[in-house]
């Protein structure tokens, strides 16, 4: 009995809340309110406000411990004219749809953003288009929150004086997902963000780095393409992330990396495609990796290995037409290469059973030394590099003994 | 010297061996473009093939035609005729013929292809003039060397041993000494090592017109910047100019002195 009292109470309360909350309309003439910081400081919590068309020109929009449900429409602008940040919120169970930001203020000193949360939770970020961001959506210490099918843009033409188009710090289970960020600093980047999920996003022509993780454990990002960014990704001093599925590609350049693994624990990468990047790979300090059914295509180096690596495993992947397959610092470390398809294999199956007999080594002689000498990467493409490596491969010296693919496979993994 | 360079030209454009260099680089360039669909990567490995072949044919044919027409030079210098001018001519008419052989079999298919319409023209012409240049140089020093030895074995061997030294053994010197002396700094050695030798300039010179350059590195920035400027641009060509003028001032040196 007391349980069916309390629930038709806080079905009443429900009801109640539901029939107070109302719908506010901003609009420069015949509205309710004009300008949205009025607006929202008039407004209570569950207020749907809708700001119609138009060009509102502020900026600090503050949000304060209200739960509102901001909206827009096709032609709804907000121009902060380089004065401040576009909105300032803290508040939990939050929403902010079809909006434009313009022209946020840049500082070498201060974050600001068009959008920026903190201590927010269960918040909605969609269809918010921001352009001449410093920085896009920055969040700190929320929780539960998701932002998708953003277009976030930047003007800046140095790594200092332009920001990340979403940025999170301190926070956790947030989904970021169909969003499209150029032109900007890092594209995402997370410090302290945990189980977090980035998915189908793309990521174009940002000067450091498509996606970073710092110090973030337990994410995952799936089908997400980086393209023509400083680095594709970088994962540092992170655990447990799941990489499935995304395209890295044209991160083209002398410092450039498809994908920057430095002191990383415990990760999954598995159906990624790397694609003409200088580097596909560069690990550094990884330990207990899987690298799965990746396909490795044009790029220079393919993988490049430094030191502290331990207990990756590099199985059924396809490595076609690298300049370098592999690169190799120290020694092997428990690390293992099998069942990989090598595209310059050139063993032969005898018994047919679509495994290669004699098995692939994939650091070349020439790789080697110029890991120890740099400079004799001037030789590249030269005549005598050529014999060389053949010499190596026929007779290994030099190069790693036990750094071989002992099960090369002789057709290309199909996945 | 026009008349014996334009009877050298056209003795050559008669034989055989002009059309199977023609038709060889013919067959290669289209056979490349066929298979590689992108002209960045089919002019990266014509440049292997290119950068090997070039010096090798240079030389074997230089050594070749002149001992082929010993003969015929004899009967040319009992006219009244100045040596300087038949030897000369017989240098440019077969530097001339190799160098069109090559620029008509790699440029017709490329041309086809659609050459003029796409970005890579710019690194498919130097590509074309350092092939050129190598035809030039390595040309020029096989007549040398056939100008200096009367034994035809002898001749050969030091034509074949020049080009082992210069495409493959050179590079092999380079290697080791940049491995061996890896604690100093090497950015000035290697540069110096790779523009005294004119095939590893070529190479050079065509890999950092290429994307492939940014494997290079630091050394390639050194090297960019080096290159990258009109100076070091203008350097290069002067070198390898160098490379062309210093065999023949040689031929005629040798050739004024020369008892037959």
């Amino acid at each position: 009995m007391s349980i069916c009292r309390y629930l038709s109470f806080s079905i009443f309360c429900f009801v109640i809340q539901f029939a107070m909350a109302e719908t506010i309309n901003i609009c420069a003439t015949g509205c309710d309110f004009q300008s949205i910081q009025v607006a929202i400081d008039s407004a209570k919590s569950g207020d749907t406000l809708f700001i119609k068309k138009g060009v509102y020109k502020e900026f600090d929009i503050t949000i304060y411990k209200k739960s509102l449900y901001i909206s827009g429409e096709t032609g709804t602008v907000i121009d902060v004219e380089n004065k401040g940040y576009g909105f300032r919120v803290e508040a939990t169970d939050i929403s902010l749809k079809n909006i434009t930001i313009k022209n946020i203020l840049m500082s070498y000193t201060k974050e600001y953003a068009a959008v920026f949360l903190f201590k927010s939770y269960d918040f909605l970020l969609e269809n918010i288009t921001i352009e001449g961001a410093f920085f896009g959506i920055l969040v700190q210490k929320s929780k539960n929150g998701k932002i998708s099918n953003n277009v976030i843009s930047g003007e800046g033409t140095s790594e200092a004086n332009s920001g990340n188009a979403i940025h999170l710090w301190h926070s956790e289970h947030i989904k970021i997902e169909n969003n499209k960020v150029f032109m900007m600093r890092d594209g995402i980047y997370l410090e302290f963000g945990n189980f977090c999920e980035i998915n189908n996003n793309l990521s174009e022509n940002n000067m450091r780095y498509g996606l970073h993780f710092m110090f973030s454990n337990n994410n995952s990002y799936t089908a997400n393409v980086f393209n023509k960014n400083g680095a594709g990704v970088a994962v540092m001093f992170s655990k447990q992330i799941q990489m499935t599925r995304n395209t890295f590609k044209n991160n083209w350049g002398p410092t450039s990396y498809g994908l920057l693994l430095k002191e990383i624990n415990d990760a999954d990468i598995k159906h990624n495609i790397f694609e003409n990047n200088t580097i596909g790979v560069n690990a550094d300090g990884t330990n207990r990796i899987n690298f799965t059914e990746n396909n490795f295509f044009n790029n220079g180096y393919a993988v490049k290995v430094l030191g502290a690596c331990y207990t990756n495993t590099y199985t059924k992947n396809n490595f076609l037409y690298n300049t370098f397959n592999l690169s190799y610092s120290g020694s092997l470390n428990s690390n293992t290469f099998s069942e990989n398809y090598w595209s310059n294999y050139s063993g032969y199956d005898l018994n047919k059973d679509g495994i290669g007999d004699v098995p692939y080594r994939p650091v070349k002689l020439y790789s080697y030394l110029v890991n120890k000498t740099p400079e004799a990467i001037v030789l590249l493409r030269s005549l005598f590099i050529d014999i060389v490596d053949f010499s190596e491969k026929v007779s290994p010296v030099f190069t790693p003994e036990n750094l071989i693919d002992d099960k090369p496979l002789m057709k290309k993994v199909i996945w | 010297m026009f008349k014996i360079l334009k009877y050298s030209f056209y003795d050559l454009a008669r034989s055989r061996w002009s059309y199977v260099y023609f038709l060889f680089y013919l067959l290669l360039s289209s056979v490349l473009l066929f298979l590689n669909n992108d002209l960045s990567k089919a002019i990266i490995t014509l440049m292997n093939v290119v950068l090997i072949l070039v010096p090798l044919i240079g030389t074997i044919f230089g050594v070749m035609y002149y001992y082929n027409s010993q003969e015929f030079t004899t009967l040319l210098l009992a006219q009244p005729i100045k040596r300087s001018n038949v030897f000369l001519g017989q240098y440019l008419g077969v530097a001339c013929s190799l160098s069109i052989s090559l620029i008509l079999g790699l440029g017709i298919p490329f041309m086809l292809y659609g050459l003029l319409q796409s970005t890579a023209i710019f690194n498919f012409l130097i590509l074309l003039v350092v092939a050129t240049f190598l035809t030039f140089i390595f040309s020029a020093l096989a007549y040398n060397i056939a100008l200096s030895n009367q034994n035809k074995i002898k001749g050969f061997g030091y034509a074949i041993l020049l080009w082992l030294f210069m495409a493959v053994i050179y590079d092999g010197i380079v290697l080791i000494s940049l491995v061996l002396l890896q604690e100093y700094p090497l950015e000035g050695l290697s540069l110096t090592a790779m523009l005294v030798n004119p095939i590893d300039l070529a190479r050079t010179l065509i890999i950092l017109k290429l994307d492939i350059s940014a494997l290079l590195g630091y050394t390639g920035a050194v090297f960019k910047s080096f290159f990258g400027t009109s100076q070091g641009f203008f350097m290069s060509f002067l070198l390898l100019f160098v490379w062309v003028i210093l065999p023949i001032i040689r031929i005629f040196v040798v050739s004024r002195k020369k008892d037959f």
